[in-house]
């Protein structure tokens, strides 16, 4: 399994993340390295085996639908980079 | 005091031999006096841990204290604490003081425990050797020259060099048992779902689990009591009984079964390591067990089914760093794409971006089925592999690691040789088990470890297994030449 450049930009898009112009091979080379590892996988049949998504097979447990939780929305923004009114700030989305 | 256990701090304390003050204060000089070569702490919180050590003496003198009570502990930088900096290892989360306590850390504070700071890891729990960290590599007290194994690395050098009684961790591919048996100490991953992960900032949710780096497993114990238990705030935190971890330790284990998978032992192991667990094995023969030669014929397929399981994972969990509500923000967006893509491109370090970029791609359409749906069946035959195993015996052990410490930049720059010095762990995450790591001894002067695997729960059988152990050997009392 190979990337080029142009699927590693891709792949950056999707995950939004900037990756240097220099650097795009190294990550092309390491990624494809990455997925020939993964690779061996596919020589083993796998048509009748049920996938497993939690170790215990445990179902999601749920809870009943009300409020349990108190409003720090002033708390938890203190850690936030740009706020004003209680409202997040980020550039101007709409014109 | 330092050289003493836990278990033996806590005895010391209630005698009144001590203080919890006088503990604390020795701990924060011998961190002052030692880190500075081993770079094992982010943040030390030198006057929060004396105003919760005065308050653990009060507790003793007015005898309303638990076995914790007083004993100074380091945290894994990777679980919130009120006030004080979370960084994860992390430039994207360096300026972001938690707003709440990890229900972890919660437990610890109620039960008067004492925290000395937050200990290095690699970034957001993704590497091996903790060289990973935005906060530069620890160093391992055995040879400076050496990793300290990751990602808990920071906790397990802190406790090998006597600067933390005992230390959290978490465990998605290795991360508390390989640096614990790189550092010559105790370390158990419990079952998935035994510790909340509350607050415990995620990498890859149905992997990852906290658990307990000590020089003992008696302590680890101790320390388990404490931890373990049903959270509602964790959805993923199994509702089960918590038996008392400390009362099977003394448990005479003769006939105990134990399994030695023979794909453990093959190809790739370091001679020595290997002379290392066979003699600690023939010291299991000696207390009675029985040896079983058993095999896991799917194990070689753990790393890859792990390097699709744990990347898909950590690129939705880390979705949330985004430079809008915490965390890491560039300068001067121009718009919100540039925002976000520029915050996670300069918060990240390469290791990070690598595994996003990978479950970016495992996750994008076309591809799904062939590397989730592919992995989470893979997952399906290792988790097989061991019940089937463990039908057959009581516990299974191998090496931890299949060589020692290797040196700091010997494989930084190739993941793959990296990712495969965690080859004898990972599949234990995969199946969800226990599983411990135990000093058993050194091999050019570096500690190897012994690990103990068990059955989903059987944490008090992995205690006591280990703690037989240490009653007739020394390895876990040894301390690092020159951290004396």
């Amino acid at each position: 399994m190979s990337l080029d450049n142009s699927e590693v930009k891709r792949i950056a898009h999707l995950a939004r993340l900037v990756i240097d112009e220099q650097d795009i091979s190294i990550y092309a080379h390491n990624l494809s390295n990455i997925l020939d590892l993964v690779e061996q996988m596919s020589s083993v049949p796998t048509d009748d085996v049920a996938p497993m998504a939690h170790p215990l097979d445990t179902l999601q447990r749920l809870r009943e639908d009300k409020v349990t939780e108190t409003n720090q929305r002033d708390h938890f923004q203190l850690v936030a980079p740009q706020v004003e009114n209680g409202l997040y700030l980020v550039p101007r989305v709409i014109e | 005091m330092y050289q003493k256990s836990i278990a033996d701090q806590a005895k010391g304390l209630r005698a009144k031999e001590f203080s919890s003050e006088e503990l604390t204060r020795e701990y924060l000089d011998r961190i002052k006096r030692f880190d500075p070569q081993l770079n094992s702490y982010i943040t030390v919180v030198a006057d929060f841990a004396m105003a919760q050590a005065r308050i653990a003496d009060e507790r003793i003198a007015k005898g309303d204290a638990g076995p914790m009570t007083g004993i100074p502990l380091a945290q894994k930088d990777i679980f919130c604490t009120n006030g004080v900096r979370t960084s994860c290892g992390s430039k994207m989360l360096d300026n972001f003081i938690a707003p709440y306590d990890a229900t972890v850390v919660e437990r610890f504070n109620q039960a008067g425990a004492v925290m000395l700071g937050k200990t290095n890891m690699d970034e957001f729990a993704m590497g091996s050797s903790n060289e990973t960290s935005f906060y530069g590599p620890v160093k391992n007290p055995w040879d400076t020259k050496t990793v300290p194994g990751g990602s808990s690395g920071g906790s397990a050098a802190s406790v090998a060099a006597r600067l933390a009684a005992g230390a959290t961790g978490t465990d998605t591919g290795g991360s508390i048992r390989q640096p614990a048996a790189l550092c010559g100490i105790t370390g158990i991953k419990p079952t998935y779902g035994r510790v909340s992960r509350y607050g415990m900032i995620a990498f890859a949710s149905s992997l990852d689990q906290a658990g307990i780096m000590t020089q003992t497993a008696e302590d680890s114990a101790m320390m388990l009591n404490v931890m373990a238990g049903f959270d509602e705030r964790d959805s993923t935190s199994l509702d089960k009984p918590v038996p008392d971890y400390t009362a099977n330790l003394n448990n005479d284990f003769k006939g105990l079964k134990i399994g030695l998978p023979k794909e453990y032992f093959a190809e790739g192991l370091d001679s020595g390591v290997a002379s290392v667990v066979e003699a600690a094995i023939n010291e299991y023969k000696k207390l009675g067990a029985e040896i079983v030669d058993i095999s896991l014929p799917n194990s070689s397929l753990s790393v890859p089914a792990y390097y699709v399981v744990a990347p898909a994972e950590c690129s939705s969990n880390l979705s949330r760093f985004d430079g809008v509500r915490f965390g890491y923000r560039c300068e001067d967006p121009k718009d919100l794409e540039d925002l976000y893509t520029r915050s996670r491109g300069e918060g990240f370090g390469p290791e990070v971006k690598r595994r996003i970029m990978v479950g970016a791609y495992a996750l994008s359409a076309g591809y799904y089925d062939a590397y989730y749906l592919k992995a989470q069946k893979i997952r399906r035959l290792i988790s097989d592999d061991f019940k089937q195993a463990l039908n057959q015996v009581d516990v299974i052990m191998a090496p931890t690691t299949p060589t020692v410490a290797f040196n700091i930049g010997e494989k930084v720059d190739d993941p793959i040789t990296m990712y495969l010095s965690d080859i004898n762990t990972i599949a234990v995450n995969l199946a969800g088990l226990p599983g411990m790591s135990i000093p058993a001894g050194f091999s050019q002067n570096l500690p190897v470890g012994l690990q103990i695997i068990g059955n989903y729960f059987d944490e008090s059988r992995l205690l006591n297994v280990a703690h037989q152990y240490q009653q007739v050997t020394d390895w876990h009392t040894q301390i690092p030449k020159g951290f004396e």
